[in-house]
């Protein structure tokens, strides 16, 4: 999916300026804990966030995301935009509350990160069951 | 342009301008780069664009201390914003020698004009430069308003300042550090990357770790470990940077693999066992709301490296040490 196609799934606005709107997303997360976004994500991911401080763009730096969208209408700070556009990482902004950010995306065809080793480990230590099917992408 | 607004090079050229053999002139036929960018660039790229002009009922005597002043040697005439003619030094000079000082530029300004436009390629005025023999030419925009001068000098400056440029915008391209492994001969080489982490500066929280992913890349490193490597090391310098009095990152980077030494002067973690489970965390509330400080962090660093240890003394402090394969 292009960022282009993000847009108009969630009917959104591009916050940087010049981005190339044909760059294509694999996957998407969503997440407010960074932690998470460094944990459950793969290397060409589009991150939906309702945070807005530039440690969000070290981290998507880190984790390969692809894009940032954040959500809940919300802007971010003038330090943030300018480290994005050192790091060429695009900026898009959704009106919508994560939830539904989340379930445009998912409806328009944009599929998860998927299942990863560390949350089924989890799960199975307290189900104690298989995890169902591992659908890691990345190492 | 980024060159410096002096005009002195333009008066300089221009007293030698109907000489003829220029340096632009006679480049040799082997600098094909040059060659390359003579056609390239455009007129407007490297023209003067802060033009002095006079206009046609201007003393030769006042034009003598123009040029005189602002040390150039030639200057446009405009009348009414329109280009009328060119004055050069030798116009004056003549009417020097025949004592016409009180005469208008209007009278001795050369009036057939030879301009080139704004658009055009270099080339071309390399060309006129080399078959008139002039010192400078005006340049106008396609409705042959004048948009600037130039002179050899400006060539030579733009041809100069564009190759600069290029192969700066080359060697950032081309350049692969991996060469270092092979130019340099030991029985091991590696590379020893040392950064401080300061405490509690989330404005500059995760330089270190941006720095060595970039350091990995330029050393030919495959994206997939180098992404694990930037993960585990954001990681530990966000610890470091949320927990610690301060510390350091020491990467030692060989061919084969490498060695992330993360150390911090405190205050120690009691218990590390907990500190290891899963969403246990002694982050405070701060922390929190920049979406740090889950207790995930150390987990993750272990699923991201290959080798992990991890020691901490109370009062003393932390030292994890990741070891990743590069090949």
């Amino acid at each position: 999916m292009t960022l282009e196609d993000v847009l108009a799934a969630i009917d959104g606005k591009a916050i940087s300026t010049g981005i190339d709107l044909s760059t294509s997303v694999a996957m998407s997360c969503g997440a407010d804990l960074m932690s998470d976004v460094l944990t459950f994500t793969h290397a060409g991911t589009l991150l939906l966030t309702g945070l807005t401080n530039p440690q969000v763009i070290r981290t998507a730096e880190m984790a390969g995301i692809q894009a940032v969208v954040f959500v809940r209408g919300k802007y971010p700070p003038p330090e943030t935009i300018a480290l994005a556009e050192e790091e060429g990482i695009p900026l898009l902004a959704s009106r919508y509350t994560m939830y539904e950010t989340c379930g445009r995306l998912y409806q328009a065809g944009l599929p998860s990160c998927g299942l990863f080793e560390l949350a089924s480990k989890t799960w199975l230590e307290a189900f104690g069951e298989e995890a169902g099917q591992q659908d890691r992408r990345g190492p | 342009m980024r060159r410096p607004a002096s005009r002195t090079g333009a008066a300089h050229d221009g007293v030698q301008g109907s000489h003829g053999g220029s340096a632009v002139s006679e480049m040799p036929a082997e600098l094909t780069r040059v060659q390359e960018l003579v056609y390239e660039l455009k007129i407007a790229q490297i023209m003067t664009r802060d033009v002095i002009t006079v206009t046609p009922d201007c003393a030769i005597r006042d034009l003598k201390e123009l040029l005189r002043v602002k040390r150039i040697s030639g200057v446009p005439v405009l009348q009414d914003g329109a280009l009328v003619g060119m004055i050069s030094i030798e116009n004056v000079i003549r009417a020097l020698e025949k004592g016409e000082l009180d005469a208008t530029v209007g009278d001795k300004m050369t009036r057939q004009v030879q301009s080139v436009y704004a658009d055009d390629s270099v080339v071309s005025a390399v060309r006129l430069f080399a078959r008139l023999g002039y010192g400078r030419f005006p340049v106008v925009d396609s409705e042959r308003h004048l948009a600037g001068i130039l002179t050899k000098g400006d060539i030579v400056r733009g041809l100069l300042h564009q190759m600069e440029v290029q192969w700066h915008t080359e060697e950032i391209h081309r350049y692969r550090a991996s060469h270092i492994f092979e130019d340099i001969e030991s029985d091991q080489t590696g590379l020893i990357l040392r950064y401080f982490v300061r405490p509690h500066d989330f404005v500059h929280g995760g330089e270190a770790s941006s720095k060595i992913k970039r350091a990995l890349e330029r050393l030919g490193a495959h994206p997939r470990v180098v992404r694990r490597v930037a993960v585990a090391t954001y990681e530990a310098e966000t610890n470091v940077m949320i927990h610690t009095y301060g510390g350091e990152i020491i990467a030692e980077v060989r061919p084969e693999r490498m060695r992330l030494t993360v150390v911090d002067s405190g205050p120690g973690i009691d218990d590390i066992e907990r500190a290891m489970q899963p969403g246990y965390s002694t982050a405070p509330d701060w922390i929190r709301e920049l979406g740090f400080g889950a207790g995930m962090g150390l987990n993750n660093i272990k699923a991201c490296a290959d080798e992990m240890k991890l020691n901490s003394e109370v009062g003393v402090g932390t030292r994890l040490e990741l070891i990743f394969a590069l090949q």
